[in-house]
């Protein structure tokens, strides 16, 4: 009996440590990434910046900011911009307060930028954003406006007050004066849009550049939606490992380049 | 009328009903998981780097929480199996406070213990020591709600072995950590290997305490249910990866607990 327990367990660690092994080599496997690096012109200017970079920024930024880290780490090789962490912004700024290990992070809006107001060096506005009504391929349930909300019949999913996108959603929502009785409250913008994506939800609201270039979702721009701006902070935090590539980011963001990818993305203006 | 006296005994027919129902509820979930998965591009997606990163993160971490639960889970389940009925009562209920409180629970609670803002967290901070919202707090996260599964599991086997072949080793001279040994761990070793793979299999589908604890960044925190649920949540790894990384964690919990059934059926009673 022992003999077979010890077997099966020996059998169980190796079939473990054959797939941990695996981990690394597919982690690893950024090396072709390295080629596009090469070719691309080093930018004379900037001082000699190396180290890792960790990002922290709103779940409305993930097409912008992955394009954007990719761009920064071909002007500077030796910098390595970690995986970005894409949560709703007061999760983000929940962790941040509570020590996460970030050099940069980008708000979907000023109030959340605000609570890790200690920790932020020097905030900038880069972008806006405004709301859109995200409705299936199709509109199953004959959205028109957002009146049409108020339709008990309709299933409905809004973001949470906390988070940027539903807190425009609640102020949009108040100033049309439209009474919406959501079927969930999402911690971020992109939970939102994929509950409506898969036909669970006939309609929600998410902004305006998430919809851009997502094939199941069409999008209703609602009366008022042009009054409701989400302006986006991104600041280096004072706890930032590796302020200097931080404050590089954060100047890429903001300068001619970094603005032709966000407003390609459809983002507006700061 | 006839009664068979064999195996099948004599449970009412009639309760097969809400059994298959309950059954039911419990496998048609599932299966329709295993519907939805792209099988054409299953092995692309479990291999993506995002999801090989979580699965890895998962796995190592799982391990070393494990290990962590074997360190400290076996001698606490000793202390408790020999330990006065009262005090008994009161350490089991201490000990399984984890499997009745959300993990989220937990996750809060570890994050007021170590966060920056709590009294010891800002101690750990001072010696430059950070501990939420890295590897590290994924593993204490793990180890908190996979535990008592262990503890119980050998207490359990302890309790139900007894101490009379102690006392026969200890009368023939045998000193104490022989004892434990030659004769306890061997005797309850069924509980002892049932314990860890349940705790390893809770380990790697850990997700509340995670969740708050160790925050979601890929490669670092990113263990496969947070995957699962960020990619769910239209971020991330695409909705396909997350029905494919759950069906690898379904193969392998079935997997877990289909090992610890067979040795279960080789133990000694």
């Amino acid at each position: 009996m022992r003999r077979r327990s010890t077997a099966a367990l020996a059998l169980a660690t190796l079939a473990v440590a054959g797939l941990v092994g695996c981990a690394p080599s597919g982690a690893g496997s950024s090396g072709d990434l390295d080629l596009s690096r090469s070719s691309a012109p080093p930018d004379n200017a900037a001082p000699e910046l190396s180290g890792e970079l960790s990002i922290y920024a709103a779940a409305s930024l993930g097409t912008a900011f992955d394009e954007l880290a990719e761009l920064f780490e071909q002007r500077h090789p030796s910098v390595d911009v970690r995986p970005i962490v894409y949560d709703g912004s007061s999760t983000l700024a929940r962790q941040i307060l509570e020590g996460a290990p970030a050099d940069v992070f980008a708000s979907a809006d000023e109030k959340n930028m605000d609570t890790v107001s200690a920790l932020a060096v020097a905030p900038e506005i880069f972008a806006s954003n405004t709301l859109v009504i995200a409705v299936p391929a199709g509109n199953p349930g004959d959205v028109t406006d957002l009146a049409s909300l108020a339709d008990p019949a309709l299933t409905v999913v809004l973001c949470a007050p906390e988070v940027p996108c539903g807190a425009a959603s609640e102020r949009l929502l108040d100033a049309e004066g439209v009474a919406v009785r959501p079927a969930s409250i999402e911690q971020n913008v992109t939970a939102v849009l994929a509950k409506v994506a898969a036909g669970e939800a006939d309609a929600g609201l998410v902004y305006a550049t998430d919809v851009v270039g997502v094939a199941d979702v069409e999008a209703i721009v609602p009366e008022g939606a042009p009054d409701v701006v989400n302006r986006y902070p991104v600041t280096v935090l004072t706890d930032a490992a590796n302020p200097d590539a931080a404050a590089a980011f954060v100047a890429f963001v903001v300068s001619a380049d970094g603005q032709a990818v966000l407003r390609d993305l459809g983002f507006g203006a700061p | 009328m006839t009664h068979r006296r064999d195996a099948g005994g004599f449970v009412p027919r009639i309760l097969a009903v809400p059994a298959v129902v309950g059954l039911a509820l419990l496998v048609l979930p599932l299966s329709a998981l295993v519907l939805r998965v792209e099988w054409s591009t299953l092995w692309a997606d479990i291999t993506s780097p995002e999801a090989l990163s979580a699965l890895g993160l998962s796995l190592v971490t799982g391990l070393i929480a494990t290990v962590l639960c074997v360190l400290v889970g076996v001698p606490l389940a000793l202390v408790i199996a020999r330990a006065g009925r009262r005090s008994a009562a009161l350490l089991r209920a201490l000990v399984t406070i984890p499997l009745v409180l959300p993990p989220m629970v937990g996750g809060v609670a570890l994050l007021f213990l170590f966060g920056r803002t709590s009294w010891f967290g800002g101690i750990l901070a001072e010696w430059g020591i950070r501990v939420p919202f890295t590897t590290g707090a994924v593993v204490l996260a793990q180890t908190f709600v996979a535990l008592p599964f262990l503890v119980l599991a050998l207490e359990g086997s302890l309790r139900t072995t007894g101490t009379a072949y102690e006392q026969a080793a200890a009368s023939l001279g045998a000193g104490r950590w022989t004892i434990l040994r030659r004769v306890t761990l061997p005797l309850a070793a069924p509980g002892l290997i049932a314990g860890i793979v349940l705790c390893f299999a809770r380990a790697i589908g850990e997700f509340g305490a995670t969740a708050l604890f160790a925050g979601n960044a890929p490669g670092v925190t990113q263990t496969m249910p947070l995957a699962i649920y960020t990619a769910f949540n239209g971020a991330g790894v695409s909705q396909g990866t997350a029905v494919a990384l759950s069906l690898l964690l379904l193969v392998t919990a079935v997997g877990v607990l289909l090992l610890v059934r067979a040795w279960r059926a080789e133990a000694p009673r």
